[in-house]
C-alpha cells in the first residue's frame, strides 16, 4: 500500500493536533514543521475539518484544532478519508493483470495489503501518540548516553582539558 | 462485532482471543484482584466467555481448566480479574520453549473482560499479570496471535506496547 502524499500530511497533521488537542495550530505552523507548502496543506485540513476530525477555530490565535476521539481514530480512519482502498473494477486493470502471471502477483500484492490494512486498523492515534513518545525518549537517551565523536576530536584539537569525573 | 469462535489452546498455536476490553459505564469500582482461577471460578469464566462469543464451550473450558488452572506449573498461567465478588475478566497463558525457532517465550492464548466492565483497565491488569508471572518464570518476551479482523483487541495490544513480532503465520487448505 503506498500512500499519496495528502494522506501523510493528515497523518502528520492529526498526530500533531492529537497530541495538544486543546491548542489551536495554525496550517503554516505545520507545514513549517514538515517543509510543506501551507496552500496545500490547508486543502488537506479542511477535508479533515469536513471529516469531523478537526475543527476549524477563527480569529486570533485560530487554526484548527482536534475534535476527535484519540482513543477510537486509528491510522485507517485517516487513510481511508484520503485513499480508495477498494480494489480496481476489472475493466479499470491493466490486460496483465488478469493473464495467470497477473493475477498470482495481484493475489500476493494483495495479501501484503490485507497486512497493511490491519496493521493501520489496529493503531489508535493515543497509541501512536505513546509510540511517538517514545522515539522522542529514545533520541533524547541517545544524545545523551552516544557523546558526538567529533564534539571530542574538536576539543582535542582546541586543546581543551579534560574535565575532572569527565 | 462479533469474535472469533474459540480454538483450543495448544501447543504451536495462541489462536483464540474473545473481545475484551472496551466501552462500558458500569466498572466494578476498586479493589481489583487478579489472582490464579479457582474451580469456583470456572462457571462464570464459561459465562463470560458464552456472552461474548454467543457459544457455550463447557467441555473446552474444562480441559483448559485442567491445563492451565490446576496444573501447578509456573510455566501455565490461567488468571482471572476478580471485584465484587464476581469475576469480571481472564486471561490464559504459557511459556513455550524452542517453538517456531524461538527460545522461551510467554504466550497469550486468551485474554476477555465481561462486557459491562470493559474500558476500567481490566485487561491491562490481567496483562500485567501474566506478563510478570512469564517474567518469574524467566522468559523476557511476550507474544499473542489473533485475526487480523479483529481490530478491537489488536488495538488493546498495541495500545499495550506490542508491535509485530519476526514470525508470519501461514496456512492452506487441505481439501478433502
Amino acid at each position: 500500500m503506498k500512500l499519496q502524499k495528502n494522506t501523510s500530511l493528515a497523518l502528520y497533521s492529526v498526530l500533531e493536533f492529537a497530541a495538544d488537542p486543546n491548542r489551536h495550530i495554525s496550517a503554516a505552523e505545520i507545514a513549517d514543521k514538515y517543509g510543506v507548502s501551507s496552500h496545500h496543506l490547508a486543502k488537506v485540513l479542511s477535508e479533515l475539518a469536513r471529516a469531523g476530525v478537526v475543527e476549524s477555530v477563527r480569529g486570533v490565535g485560530g487554526g484548527y484544532r482536534f475534535a476527535g476521539n484519540a482513543r477510537r481514530l486509528t491510522l485507517m480512519d485517516i487513510i481511508r478519508t484520503f485513499e480508495d482502498l477498494s480494489p480496481a473494477a476489472a475493466d479499470r486493470r491493466e490486460s496483465g493483470e488478469l493473464t495467470p502471471v497477473g493475477m498470482a502477483l495481484g493475489a500476493v500484492l494483495s495479501e501484503i495489503d490485507e497486512i497493511a490494512k490491519a496493521t493501520f486498523s489496529s493503531l489508535t492515534l493515543a497509541t501512536m501518540l505513546r509510540l511517538i513518545e517514545r522515539q522522542q525518549c529514545n533520541q533524547a537517551g541517545s544524545r545523551t548516553r552516544v557523546p558526538n565523536p567529533r564534539d571530542s576530536d574538536r576539543e582535542s584539537r582546541r586543546g581543551a582539558k579534560p574535565r575532572p569525573g569527565a | 462485532m462479533k469474535p472469533p469462535t474459540t480454538a483450543t489452546p495448544r501447543r504451536g498455536s495462541a489462536g483464540r482471543h474473545t473481545a475484551g476490553v472496551r466501552a462500558q459505564d458500569s466498572a466494578p469500582a476498586d479493589p481489583l484482584v487478579v489472582r490464579p482461577v479457582r474451580r469456583g471460578d470456572l462457571a462464570q469464566v464459561i459465562a463470560i466467555d458464552a456472552t461474548v462469543t454467543g457459544l457455550e464451550k463447557r467441555d473446552y473450558w474444562r480441559s483448559v481448566y485442567r491445563r492451565y488452572g490446576d496444573s501447578g506449573h509456573v510455566e501455565r498461567q490461567f488468571l482471572v480479574a476478580h471485584a465484587r465478588e464476581r469475576v469480571v475478566g481472564f486471561v490464559i497463558g504459557e511459556v513455550r520453549d524452542w517453538e517456531f525457532g524461538s527460545p522461551p517465550c510467554g504466550w497469550v492464548f486468551a485474554i476477555d473482560v465481561k462486557p459491562d466492565c470493559r474500558q476500567a483497565g481490566i485487561g491491562t491488569r490481567l496483562l500485567d499479570a501474566i506478563c510478570a508471572s512469564f517474567r518469574l518464570a524467566g522468559v523476557r518476551k511476550v507474544r499473542t496471535m489473533l485475526g487480523r479482523d479483529n481490530t478491537l483487541i489488536l488495538s488493546f495490544f498495541r495500545s499495550q506496547g506490542m508491535m509485530a513480532g519476526p514470525f508470519i503465520p501461514l496456512e492452506m487448505d487441505l481439501g478433502t
